[in-house]
């Protein structure tokens, strides 16, 4: 029998391009995302293309509620579950949040605090049944924090630090967890937005992931060369870094 | 027009043809209600739609917010029955071939390139090789629904609201934004072409194989060396095709009649040197291209890529022509007079030098859109670098077109006149009404539409 996977935060366009990619293999989905008008279009539109089953809910990151519900409705769609690929994540304005702390609280639960409710689900059910995938969408700006962004980049650095420790936990049972550590995407996250450079398209990213998922590899940079800029970035003394306007 | 919410700055942007250059505010929704808030909060802005640029000139440009569709290209629907597909207008025609040529549905009306959107198709209602038989595009619409400036959106066929959706479709983009569309797709037993290439050693005789074979065949069409001349003037070939059925292919084809092997592209990698495309270059590559074909009739069987989209294997061909970019110029001519008329152009250009790789002849019937291209006659296209000199010949081709009651295609248009556009389009003004009722202040808007003065009558009489 074919895969079946729950896609979480389906309106990114990453998370559309990944779909996507695994419904042309065959793989029966399930999306998750907050907007149900935008959510339903992206269903029909794989069901349609590459003729699989696919079939929505809605999710709020900030209602930790429904989160068990969540997997729930996916099991009831789907009849198993193989993995769970969450590309929820905000960037929100730096600026707003340095001013306001609900504007910084408000990033914190999207990127982590809303992701890692989500993933404690998946990971308890996975666990149980002693297989499957767990891909999470983190970001290279959680490598090192920066005045430009550092409450999204802490966000998704408590990310990375989560899924590394998920992993260490599941790696028992048999199932295993990806971490995605894209550069610059050009998504409705950053069009128009100054300052992005290398820019890799969603369909690019989505292709890296699943050669990813093959190789079993743990934490994946993309496009690869970000890996570098990173190990770079990340070798900068503090105190040379302190400095920079980054 | 210096406001934009954004602190991005504008970005060049261009046609096919690489000209004009003109900044421009961009925007790319990935939600329909990020699209209707971008057209409700830009207050008095103009706003246009722009598919994937594959028009040659202005037409899908406005400077103050050019609204990119690519990321709404969502199929809404498709019935397996009747082979009507709904979807959004992001949708290319490459995706629609490729999903459904496998699973036996092709599109109706194609044109030469798959790298055009269902949105741009529709707003040039575009046509393939069968115009004469099949019409344009927009005949196989069923319906669509377009986004007024208020927000609202209002659905229309040829039945229902038939004004607005003759002024929509061939409309550039003026009346609206065309969201969803429902389109039938028409059934294929094999994704092969029936092929016939034939040589013709003039223009008469080009003309009288277009009438000796166009019966036979549903496809139909002719590259034209148009810089040959004297007793070779319009020397072509011509290639007629029909869908293959099973019984025409190859063992190896019918093991999966459907099915094509992807085939790799190339790609143009940077920008030649402006001056390498000229009379002489060309007219060896167009000798070439005549007498590589030995035999005067060849008989094949080829893959629909091959057949509709030869172009498509060169990715990014537009950069041959430098970077000071290239015009096509493509008018019609009617019936009657087409033999005539075609031979004073190809002997401009033979005698200019300036007609360069191979123009392209197609036969074209009649069509319903307003401001429609076909209209029954034959319609020829012609690739011309940027140089000087350039805009003289063009007018004088203008001129001729007018005396010969022909028209321009305005996909291909970069610099026609506002006054040759009223000569060439007799039902505008038909246009213009529903333009005013629907549009009065104008809020969609293009270059092209600024150049050719196309404006709501109201607009007019405030200033
Ligand atoms: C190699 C090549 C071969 C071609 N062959 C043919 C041919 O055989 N026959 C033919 O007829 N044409 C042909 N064309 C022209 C092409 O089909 C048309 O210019 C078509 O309109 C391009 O579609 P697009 O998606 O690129 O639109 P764009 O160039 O981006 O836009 C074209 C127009 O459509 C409008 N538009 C786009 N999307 C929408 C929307 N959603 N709602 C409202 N308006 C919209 C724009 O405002 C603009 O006015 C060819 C072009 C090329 C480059
Ligand atoms: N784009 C980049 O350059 C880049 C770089 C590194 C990492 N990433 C990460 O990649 C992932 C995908 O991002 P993207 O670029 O595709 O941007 P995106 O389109 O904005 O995707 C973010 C997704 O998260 C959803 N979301 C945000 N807050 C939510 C909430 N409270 N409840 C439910 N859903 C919520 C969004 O829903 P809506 O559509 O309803 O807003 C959307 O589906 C994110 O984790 C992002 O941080 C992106």
């Amino acid at each position: 029998m074919k895969e079946a996977v729950l896609v979480v935060g389906a309106t990114s366009s990453i998370a559309r391009s990944l779909a996507s990619k695994m419904g042309q293999q065959g793989t029966a989905l399930h999306l998750a995302a907050r907007d149900r008008f935008e959510v339903e279009r992206i269903a029909k539109d794989i069901a349609i293309r590459y003729q699989v089953p696919v079939s929505w809910s809605i999710f709020d990151a900030l209602d930790r509620d429904s989160h068990a519900d969540l997997l729930q409705k996916a099991l009831d769609h789907l009849d198993r579950l193989d993995g769970v690929a969450v590309f929820l994540g905000e960037l929100g304005n730096q600026e707003k949040a340095q001013r306001e702390f609900d504007c910084a609280e408000q990033i914190i639960h999207s990127n982590y605090t809303g992701v890692a409710s989500i993933l404690t689900h998946a990971a308890n059910y996975l666990e149980k049944q002693r297989h499957g995938f767990i891909i999470c969408l983190s970001s290279v700006a959680g490598d090192r924090g920066r005045q430009s962004n550092y409450v999204y980049g802490a966000a998704k650095g408590a990310l990375s630090l989560f899924l590394q420790g998920l992993r260490n936990r599941l790696a028992k049972s048999n199932v295993r967890v990806l971490t995605v550590k894209p550069g610059f995407v050009d998504t409705k996250m950053t069009f128009g937005k100054s300052g992005m450079f290398l820019m890799a398209k969603p369909e690019q990213v989505a292709s890296a992931v699943i050669r990813a998922l093959q190789k079993n590899k743990l934490v994946v940079y993309v496009p690869w060369f970000w890996f570098w800029i990173m190990l770079i970035i990340r070798s900068i003394p503090e105190f040379l870094f302190k400095r920079l306007s980054l | 027009m210096s406001s934009s919410s954004s602190s991005v700055p504008k970005q060049p942007l261009s046609g096919w043809g690489r000209y004009p250059l003109v900044d421009s505010y961009l925007q790319r929704p990935e939600k329909v209600s990020s699209l209707t808030k971008i057209i409700q909060t830009a207050e008095n802005k103009p706003v246009l739609a722009r598919g994937a640029g594959r028009s040659y000139g202005d037409a899908a440009i406005c400077p103050s917010c050019t609204i990119i569709t690519e990321r709404l290209n969502r199929m809404l629907a498709f019935d397996e029955e009747s082979g009507i597909l709904a979807c959004e207008t992001g949708v290319t025609i490459k995706e629609i071939v490729e999903i459904f040529s496998p699973r036996g549905w092709f599109l109706a009306v194609t044109p030469g390139t798959k790298f055009v959107t269902v949105g741009g198709a529709i707003a040039f209602d575009v046509h393939g090789k069968n115009h004469y038989r099949d019409g344009s595009f927009s005949r196989h619409v069923c319906n669509l629904k377009l986004m007024l400036a208020s927000g609202e959106v209002v659905q229309c066929s040829s039945q229902e609201n038939s004004d607005l959706f003759w002024a929509t479709v061939g409309g550039m983009g003026l009346t609206g934004i065309i969201m969803e569309v429902e389109i039938a797709l028409r059934p294929i037993q094999t994704a092969y072409i029936k092929a016939k290439s034939i040589k013709a050693k003039n223009l008469d005789e080009t003309l009288a194989l277009f009438e000796e074979y166009e019966p036979q065949y549903q496809y139909s069409v002719a590259w034209i060396d148009c810089l040959a001349s004297g007793q070779s003037l319009g020397r072509s070939r011509l290639s007629f095709g029909s869908h293959a059925a099973i019984a025409d292919l190859n063992q190896e084809q019918q093991a999966a009649p459907l099915k094509l092997k992807p085939k790799p592209s190339c790609k143009v990698p940077f920008d030649f040197p402006a001056g390498l495309l000229n009379r002489y270059t060309m007219s060896c590559f167009n000798a070439f291209y005549y007498h590589r074909q030995r035999s005067w009739q060849v008989q094949s069987v080829v893959d629909y890529d091959s057949f509709f989209y030869p172009l498509d294997f060169l990715r990014d061909w537009n950069r041959l022509y430098g970077k000071r970019g290239f015009i096509q110029y493509q008018c019609v001519f009617p019936t009657e007079v087409s033999r005539e008329a075609l031979v004073r152009v190809l002997q401009l250009c033979a005698q200019k030098g300036w007609g360069t790789f191979l123009a392209v002849l197609k036969r074209l019937g009649s069509q319903e859109g307003w401001l429609s291209f076909p209209t029954p006659g034959f319609t020829l296209a012609l690739d011309m670098p940027i140089k000087p000199g350039l805009e003289r010949f063009l007018v004088q081709l203008d001129r001729l077109v007018i005396e010969y009651g022909g028209r321009v295609y305005l996909a291909k248009d970069a610099r026609l006149s506002p006054e040759a556009f009223r000569s060439m389009y007799p039902h505008f003004l038909r246009w213009l009404e529903v333009k005013s009722q629907i549009d009065p202040y104008n809020r969609f808007s293009s270059a092209m539409s600024k150049r050719l003065q196309i404006e709501s009558a109201k607009e007019r009489i405030k200033v």
